[in-house]
């Protein structure tokens, strides 16, 4: 209000007050305040790809491409390849995804439809989540001293009738990729569980209705009809437990077994880029903080795009209902 | 004129079935087949947590006693003991990460929510909190050791609990920010104008109308942040790194839960394994009465 005020009849029981000088300035600095806060978030996330890219400088330069195709990691004569953990992230990961995937969909669906009372339900729904919220070590240390030792038989049948695959070859003997994997499916199904049931509520009712009306069963239209128009969501779901499964750090640091070699059997000792840091990170020093930043980078690198394709799903192709 | 006579054909239009449900029809059998096979889905969905509190609530409630809380833990391969200065550690660096965090997480939700809800500005910025909130919690850790531990950038320290809060802070901002934004857009516009229409500036509308109106969600979604990030080890191994002292001020490394069970978990030792269950059953009961409080505080908004 810069222009001079209406006059105004006697009647008006209030007086016009101008907004003073100190008041406008506190309104304006609050607003440039929360600006900045706001713009922190960008720079953060450029600080952070800006710091790791320059730490890790040092080992682009030496080892360049080779250090993603080679897997010799030794400290002692500084050379440094990373294919046994960045192979063992893209396995775990995509591997515990292949198990999470039905089981988070089936579980998502048993709890959106009414075959079971509703306030069980809800428990369960509330159960899958506080899963969520159980801390990644305290899965670790219940992986080491339970769940591997109670599949281990399991995992031997399976190299009984398997082991002429490469897959499957020798014994299991404790920690190694296959127990890291189920404890990754532990880990992501409450996401995939939580965005598939979310994608399947928002589903419009008509849509099963009209599905209803023509005749078919619940899992006809389950199966033709909510699945396909929900489907996006659930991908964007999906995608979004991939990042959350390659950068996943304590518990598969804890069950992996940490090898630096090479072995294509899913019962032998493997290694992740992020349980490589979490492993070696503290006690590097020279060029194999370097190297380890180069890792960083590459891990950094795969969830970026992946997380940007899922956002990129869920906000292209939500639903159109 | 000629009409043609409308006929009536008595055949039916539909083969006739009676209305009944018979659950030997194929479909029917396949909808059944898959039915269970959701049900099955849905309880091994549920196994884990019950397998994993199990434990917890048996392996670490053994060691349950006064001098878990009050003691410090013992030398590798020595008995007894406690983790209190583990718990007091997780205590001073969550809150250290909860109050670089809170204070900047509002005020860009603030912004988003009520200075540019559709602007490109906040919608850049509403994208890298997402891609920041998928951003490995190791890589915060780190990030942090690069600018901060290498760097000795604080009181020339290298390792410290404020590396380790910093770190945190990372994990925690983009929840922070996005519950304050969502909750903030759910504050009806009509209390809004109602502020400016009795003259109250902008920023008293935002401080004294709009954020108490939405504080539910907010506390909501800070309380779920907190739980998560005393829960966090990855970004603590290498900036709060661990100490088998009780705390020397925020300037020094720090023990912490979570990387107690990390360390103690993998030693040969009986002792040092049952202390690493004995924190899981402390950080897991305090973790899950959070989650419950936050979902109190939201039951208690709703009418």
């Amino acid at each position: 209000m810069t222009s001079a005020p209406p006059p105004l009849s006697d009647a008006a029981a209030f007086t016009l007050r101008r907004r003073p000088a100190s008041e406008k300035l506190l309104d304006q600095g609050f607003h440039y305040l929360t600006l900045a806060l706001a713009s922190f978030v960008g720079i953060l996330l450029l600080a952070i790809v800006l710091t790791v890219f320059q730490g890790s400088r040092e080992a682009i330069h030496t080892f360049g491409a080779r250090f993603i195709t080679t897997s010799s990691w030794d400290p002692v004569n500084n050379q440094y390849g990373a294919f046994v953990a960045i192979y063992g992230t893209l396995v775990t990961s995509f591997l515990s995804l292949v198990i999470a995937v039905p089981l988070g969909v089936g579980t998502a669906i048993f709890i959106t439809e009414d075959l079971i009372p509703a306030q069980l339900r809800n428990a369960i729904g509330l159960m899958v989540e506080l899963l969520a919220a159980i801390p990644s070590v305290v899965l670790g240390l219940w992986a080491i001293f339970v769940m591997e030792p109670a599949i281990r038989p399991a995992l031997n049948l399976l190299h009984t009738f398997l082991g002429w695959s490469p897959f499957f070859a020798g014994q299991a003997q404790g920690p190694g990729m296959a127990p890291a994997i189920l404890i990754l499916v532990v880990m992501i199904l409450p996401i995939i569980t939580a965005i598939s049931r979310d994608a399947l509520n928002q589903v419009p009712v008509e849509l099963r209705q009209g599905a209803y009306g023509v005749g078919t069963t619940r899992w006809g239209a389950l199966l033709n009809i909510i699945l396909p128009a929900a489907i996006s969501a659930i991908t964007g779901g999906i995608m979004l437990a991939l990042g959350r499964a390659m950068g996943e750090t304590m518990a598969v640091t804890m069950i992996i077994g940490n090898s630096l070699n090479f072995d294509l059997s899913l019962l032998a000792p493997g290694n992740t880029i992020a349980s490589m840091l979490a492993n070696q990170f503290g006690e590097a020093d020279g060029i194999q903080v370097s190297a380890l930043m180069f890792a960083a980078l590459i891990l950094m690198v795969l969830t970026l795009v992946v997380n940007v394709i899922a956002q990129w799903i869920v906000r292209r192709l939500s639903l159109k209902y | 004129m000629s009409y043609s006579p409308i006929t009536y054909d008595n055949s039916p239009l539909f083969e006739r079935r009676p209305l009944t449900y018979s659950p030997n029809l194929a479909r029917n059998r396949f909808n059944q087949a898959l039915t269970g096979l959701a049900g099955v889905f849905a309880a091994i969905a549920v196994l884990p947590l019950f397998l994993v509190l199990i434990y917890v609530l048996i392996q670490g409630g053994k060691l349950l006693s006064l001098r878990l809380f009050l003691d410090l833990p013992p030398a590798p391969g020595l008995e007894g003991g406690g983790i209190g200065n583990a718990i007091l550690g997780t205590i001073v660096v969550t809150l250290v990460a909860s109050l670089i965090s809170i204070p900047i997480g509002v005020g860009g939700g603030i912004f988003l929510s009520e200075y540019s809800r559709n602007g490109w500005f906040a919608q850049a910025v509403r994208f890298a909190n997402d891609v920041l909130s998928g951003v490995p919690s190791i890589i915060s850790g780190v990030f942090v050791y690069g600018i901060i531990v290498a760097t000795r950038i604080i009181a020339g320290q290298s390792y410290s609990a404020m590396a380790g809060g910093i770190a945190l802070s990372v994990l925690m901002l983009p929840t922070v920010i996005k519950t304050t934004d969502e909750g903030l857009k759910l504050v009806p516009q009509e209390l809004r104008w109602g502020a400016y229409g009795v003259g109250a500036s902008k920023v008293v509308t935002i401080l004294k109308i709009t954020l108490p109106a939405a504080f539910t969600p907010i506390a909501t979604g800070v309380v779920l942040a907190v739980a998560r990030a005393a829960g966090e080890t990855a970004p603590l191994i290498f900036t709060a790194l661990f100490s088998p002292f009780w705390p020397e001020g925020v300037f020094n490394p720090i023990a912490s839960m979570s990387v107690l069970i990390f360390n103690f978990a993998i030693m040969p030792y009986e002792a040092q394994n049952e202390l690493a269950w004995a924190a899981s059953f402390v950080l897991v009961i305090m973790i899950l009465a959070a989650n419950l409080l936050a979902r109190w505080i939201s039951r208690m908004a709703r009418p």
